[in-house]
């Protein structure tokens, strides 16, 4: 039985479902919701939110909860995860499982979230949900994947799915069990103590400095080869694929449909993981293209993506850019299906086709 | 052959050793300097309250982050001035655990004013240590917001002066101001009558955070001969002489 819910509902019931005990966060439109569902949730259900007086305080809280083995959670919008950006890179650093919603206005923050503006060699592994259930769907997953890694995961969403209301059903996955936390600080009862840090190993009195921090990025190459999410359609005959994430790759999506029903060729790929990128797919897509379309409602972020992937074998198109109503939210008038189909229009291949 | 004699054969009583929570007897800061002793007597009284097994460390960034490592219980390892956040974090998932955090005046002071502020107004069940040595000792002296008028820094060559560089803060007493803070005091490891009084200090804000009264806090005035350009056997006077005026030992606020 689903549920009638806010995207920003949705994910923080998901998360509590999943386990996550301890959230803290600082309102911020579009995020303020998990907020405040957190607010009244977690209590009910044994745990601790907390409004902290800044982002910088609530990734750090959030550090000390889930440092001590707890899911734990917090949401921002692009600005207040500028904030966050040092605590994300030690986060990595230190191999703390956390999870981080990055509610963006528009779609202005794919570098911020998929590079991040931290020091260092980190990643976050970053998920893009399209829907209020999938917002859900990724969520539970990502405290697993964090944990299996012992790396951040990013939730990156933006101001339409954050309130967007729809059904959603939560199904907590049958995943295998993880390996006891050994690394989480629970006070030393009946062994050596432990140290949880950013800067070197765990064992008391070793100076293996480099070891622990070279083991915090070993991890990267598997991560990419494990962790691609993608979703695909009417890739086997497309002349043009357009790429697109978020809440906006549905509005691609129905775009595509609409332009088979004109017969047009075309096909769409949707990263579900921006990080690791799916860039094999890509890659095979371009041996069979003519073109490739990306929209994407920023200057052009995710094209680099795509252009890496490709590497020239397709020319790759921009056909998004920033748009924004009076509030500046990132809703503006391109996500709009008419116009996206025209911009299809314009750059599908019409020489050499038969 | 007197030298090969140990207590127990010279029949002599051994009254003073290093905590068993302190892993090795050395440690790699300056000569001179105040804060292994500080170290010393945390841990100490942590093992004469039996604490260890529940005790959780936040350790923040200075040159006490080399303490850690041969402390033997939990520590997690915080960012520069962060340390009272992650404590938070910790004390709400773990309400059971007697947590402090280690900061010094340029991570607790300086980079981290807001998170002591807001973390001791909540009131949050954690005591808070500082280390007070009025400058930048791992960085190579420069001036923090402890460092005293009239002190001569890196950054403040010449001594710090009201008009170029405004006035130190007092932290244990902007602390004590704040309803959420049950206890505050201000010690000092310059004398052994001074290590004596951080030692109960220490104890009352841990009996603080065991009775559940609210956010505890010592001030530790330590040594820092060679950010204060003086001789390592001269800091615990130049302590007593250009510290202790501004900063004045004692209970601030008592429980």
């Amino acid at each position: 039985m689903g549920v009638l819910l806010e995207g920003s509902c949705a994910l923080a019931e998901a998360a509590i479902q999943a386990g996550c005990r301890f959230y803290a966060g600082y309102p911020i439109t579009p995020s303020t919701e998990i907020l405040e569902y957190m607010s009244v949730r977690l209590p009910e259900v044994g745990g601790s939110c907390m409004n902290a007086e800044s982002e910088i305080e609530a990734i750090g809280m959030v550090w000390g909860a889930a440092g001590c083995g707890v899911r734990a959670l917090t949401a921002s919008t692009g600005q207040g995860i500028s904030l966050m950006q040092e605590s994300f890179a030690e986060l990595a650093n230190a191999q703390i499982p956390v999870v981080v919603v990055n509610m963006c206005r528009g779609q202005g923050d794919y570098f911020q979230s998929t590079r991040g503006g931290g020091h260092g060699d980190y990643r976050f592994i970053v998920l893009s949900p399209a829907s209020a259930q999938e917002a859900a769907d990724l969520t539970m997953q990502a405290f697993y994947i964090s944990e299996k890694w012992r790396n951040p995961v990013m939730i990156m969403g933006d101001f339409l799915l954050s309130h967007t209301s729809e059904i959603v059903e939560f199904r907590v996955p049958d995943q295998p069990e993880l390996p006891p936390k050994t690394w989480a600080i629970t006070g030393a009862k009946g062994r050596r103590g432990i140290t949880l840090s950013p800067l070197g190993p765990a064992e008391k009195l070793s100076t293996n400095v480099a070891g622990a921090l070279a083991h915090a990025t070993s991890k990267h190459a598997a991560i990419k080869a494990e962790e691609v999410r993608v979703d695909t359609g009417f890739l086997e005959d497309a002349v043009l694929v357009v790429v697109a994430f978020g809440f906006p790759g549905r509005f691609v999506k129905y775009a595509v449909r609409r332009a088979r029903e004109r017969g047009l060729r075309v096909g769409y790929v949707r990263p579900i993981s921006l990080w690791p990128f799916p860039t094999q797919v890509l890659a095979d897509v371009a041996q069979t293209a003519q073109a490739i379309a990306v929209f994407e409602l920023n200057a052009g972020q995710m094209i680099e993506d795509v252009q890496l992937a490709v590497l020239g074998r397709a020319p790759v198109h921009s056909i998004g850019g920033i748009s924004h109503d009076h509030s500046g939210f990132g809703v503006g008038p391109l996500l709009n299906v008419e116009h996206i189909l025209k911009r299809i229009e314009d750059v599908y291949p019409r020489k050499g086709l038969t | 052959m007197t030298s090969e004699l140990t207590p127990h054969d010279s029949g002599l009583e051994k009254v003073f050793e290093k905590p068993d929570l302190l892993l090795k007897a050395e440690h790699s800061l300056c000569p001179g300097c105040g804060e292994p002793v500080a170290l010393r007597i945390i841990l100490e009284v942590l093992q004469e309250l039996e604490l260890r097994d529940r005790t959780i460390c936040v350790a923040g960034i200075g040159c006490y982050t080399a303490f850690p490592m041969i402390m033997d219980i939990d520590v997690m390892q915080a960012l520069h001035g962060r340390a009272p956040s992650v404590a938070t974090g910790v004390k709400r998932v773990r309400p059971d655990a007697v947590v402090f955090t280690m900061q010094g005046d340029g991570d607790m002071i300086s980079e981290g004013l807001q998170e002591v502020i807001h973390t001791a107004a909540r009131g949050e069940q954690v005591t808070a240590v500082v280390f007070n040595n009025a400058v930048f000792g791992e960085t190579g002296g420069h001036m923090t917001a402890a460092t005293v008028l009239g002190q001569h820094t890196k950054t403040t060559v010449g001594g710090r002066t009201r008009e170029r560089h405004g006035n130190p803060i007092k932290i244990s007493e902007l602390l004590a101001a704040l309803d959420g803070t049950a206890y505050v005091a201000r010690a000092a490891v310059h004398t052994p009558s001074a290590i004596k009084l951080t030692k109960q200090y220490l104890h009352d804000a841990f009996r603080a955070q065991l009775d559940g009264k609210g956010f505890s806090f010592v001030e530790i005035l330590t040594m820092c001969p060679t950010d204060w350009f003086v001789a390592p056997d001269q800091g615990p006077a130049f302590l007593d002489k250009h510290l202790k005026p501004i900063y004045p030992l004692g209970v601030i606020k008592g429980c």
